[in-house]
């Protein structure tokens, strides 16, 4: 498997995953990905956030090897994506976007047809297959024909196989599309334990803000195939100049401006009318702060109230639109596309 | 989540099957599936040939131009016994051998054998429409076996639906002269060879594409000269001479000038031994061809 000289390295840098002016063209004039560079830790959830069409996908599929970039390196443990695919494909699992599992056979029968075509012995995927529809709660449907699977039963089933080959790195392309709030809920769960209990380094690409908010260890926005911003989501909720404290004080005649603004932490400081706009890092150590401060100079803290930056406020800051109008097109599509699915099953 | 989870030790490397042949049978086995658990559809496609015997075997009764009574032209008066044995001549001389129907029921096992390999395509273009494709080119399967896979399954099927036809001709009443094991093994052996290449053909044809609609205009395009320009309905030596071409360089004639040889006796247009030869080359080239291709195309 792995050479001894790539465990060191890995082990060295903690870099699983390396990617330089990665760039994918395609028919020669679309530019898809347009040269990226980022790096993945040993053991993160690295997330793509970004529109339909951002590159995101590409980008899995050049990582995964199921398309050839045009140009730039790409490397996973070391291994280059186009002078090293196989080996690359050997450690790393794949979940992607699309239903892929065969709605003709049951759910054990698919497992058990991933492991075959990655070699592993059949001693050894049996007990496993059982083993991975049990952590994602499809042993009592095992035998089912996948055609009776709800959407959410799929996705887990596509979580299942793509742990079959015990990937050190998984990557899992929009993992909750189209899926109901408690499905996805149960989906990040099982991500989280991938990570947390088996030390998993995962890769994953989504639209959904909060899906990336609660998973990410860093987040890269993407945007028309270039990567915007890289940063842990509270970097980047942070980096749009930090929480905003709303504040009113009873004597409202005199300017405390200058007074506020000596909290430590504090950036900014705006007087309308009868209250304070203040702009702070970390607002919910400063507002405290600010109360104090005046309770001791005499003066009478009336209302006060905190508000947090979102993703899609850094978003929209980055990429100059939001996200949340773009939620809603391609959950539609998703929609013909099962219905598509459907249909093929009955040609 | 129960307890056992903890069992589940990912983060140990697997002892994989390293050999290059692995996952191929896995996807031999999942098209054939689709197939043997769906008796219906091996209903239905029988039902081609065993229409095409019936109809054109049975109807279009050669031998029975001269069965009637005796002529009577002026002056000659020919006994019944020598018109028959002449119509037995002209049979024999055209279609080696005096019944059509034996004669057509070999060309029908080349027929299947052509109608069941074009579908190989077909279904690599499911696969890739439904993102199945996707799935498997990201496993470290050899890219060759997922085109093996196809063509190995598609094979399958066409030999099983060629011995189905050939038993309803024996049903029906095929006179067969040479009734061997070797004769039976040398003529599945020709058409296996057939299914490889036409087979191998189909697939990549349809490598690259997504799009069904183009794959079923590509196999309605060839699948009638296909069968028309070759000796499975009728002998090639009454054909114009350019149409003799286009049957020379066809494989699906030397499938049944095989079969024609070793089960009905009849005289071929070539050596079993060049027969064999032209059947095996065609297989090698489009298998070949194919697994080539399949390392440039199957990834974009």
């Amino acid at each position: 498997m792995l050479s001894l000289e790539n465990t060191i390295r890995e082990e060295r840098t903690g870099v699983v995953v390396s990617v330089n002016n990665l760039t994918k063209v395609f028919n020669g004039k679309i530019k898809a990905v347009d040269s990226i560079s980022f790096n993945v830790k040993q053991g993160e959830i690295f997330g793509f956030l970004g529109p339909n069409g951002a590159g995101k996908s590409t980008t899995i599929n050049m990582l995964t090897t199921l398309y050839h970039s045009t140009s730039g390196t790409a490397k996973i443990f070391g291994y280059d994506n186009l002078k090293d695919p196989t080996k690359i494909r050997r450690i790393v699992g794949v979940v992607p976007q699309e239903y892929t599992a065969d709605e003709d056979m049951t759910g054990s029968e698919n497992i058990t047809f991933c492991a075959d075509l990655y070699g592993i012995p059949k001693k050894t995927s049996k007990p496993r297959a059982l083993e991975l529809l049990n952590l994602v709660g499809l042993d009592d449907v095992e035998k089912r024909k996948v055609s009776t699977y709800s959407g959410g039963m799929r996705r887990r089933l596509e979580l299942a196989c793509g742990l079959i080959n015990r990937p050190k790195l998984l990557f899992l392309d929009e993992p909750t599309l189209g899926l109901d709030v408690q499905t996805r809920t149960a989906i990040w769960e099982y991500i989280k334990k991938l990570k947390e209990e088996y030390q998993m380094t995962l890769f994953l690409t989504t639209h959904y803000l909060e899906e990336a908010d609660e998973l990410c260890d860093r987040i890269a926005i993407i945007d028309h195939g270039r990567i915007v911003k890289i940063g842990s989501p509270a970097d980047l909720k942070a980096s749009i100049g930090g929480d905003i404290i709303e504040l009113g004080v009873k004597e409202t005649n005199v300017d405390l401006s200058d007074l506020i603004s000596e909290v430590k932490l504090v950036k900014e400081v705006k007087k309308a009318n009868s209250h304070y706009r203040i702009k702070a890092e970390l607002g919910e150590e400063v507002a405290p702060a600010i109360i104090d401060l005046l309770r001791s100079k005499g003066y009478h803290v009336t209302r006060i109230s905190l508000t947090k930056p979102t993703l899609d406020e850094a978003y929209l800051e980055y990429t100059g639109r939001s996200l949340r109008q773009e939620q809603s097109d391609q959950e539609q599509m998703w929609t013909r596309r099962q219905t598509m699915g459907t249909a093929r099953m009955r040609h | 989540m129960p307890d056992s989870d903890k069992t589940l030790n990912l983060q140990k490397s697997d002892d994989l099957d390293e050999n290059p042949l692995h996952g191929l049978w896995a996807l031999t086995n999942r098209d054939l599936k689709k197939w043997y658990k769906t008796p219906m559809l091996l209903f239905l496609s029988l039902i081609q040939p065993v229409i095409w015997l019936g109809l054109f075997g049975k109807a279009m009764n050669f031998g029975s131009f001269f069965s009637g009574e005796s002529f009577n032209i002026p002056g000659l008066d020919i006994p019944k016994q020598i018109i028959n044995s002449i119509s037995e001549q002209l049979m024999q001389n055209t279609f080696g051998t005096t019944d059509y129907f034996s004669f057509l029921s070999i060309g029908m096992l080349s027929f299947v054998i052509l109608f069941t390999s074009m579908f190989s395509g077909m279904s690599i273009v499911w696969d890739r429409r439904f993102g199945f494709l996707n799935k498997v080119l990201s496993t470290p399967v050899a890219r060759g076996s997922i085109v093996v896979g196809k063509v190995l399954s598609s094979v399958l099927r066409s030999l099983a639906q060629s011995s189905v036809v050939l038993i309803i001709a024996i049903i029906l009443g095929i006179q067969v002269s040479n009734f061997t094991v070797i004769g039976l093994a040398g003529t599945f052996i020709a058409l296996f060879l057939l299914s490889f290449g036409l087979s191998s053909l189909f697939v990549m044809l349809a490598l690259r594409s997504s799009d069904w609609q183009s794959q079923m205009a590509i196999m309605n395009l060839l699948n009638l000269p296909l069968l028309f320009g070759s000796n499975a309905l009728f002998p090639a030596k009454l054909m114009p001479d350019w149409l003799q071409y286009v049957v020379r360089v066809n494989p699906i004639s030397y499938g049944t000038d095989v079969g024609r040889q070793l089960l009905l006796g009849a005289e071929g247009s070539n050596s079993l031994a060049f027969d064999f030869l032209f059947l095996a080359g065609f297989a090698l080239l489009f298998s070949v061809v194919g697994i080539i291709l399949s390392w440039r195309l199957l990834s974009k």
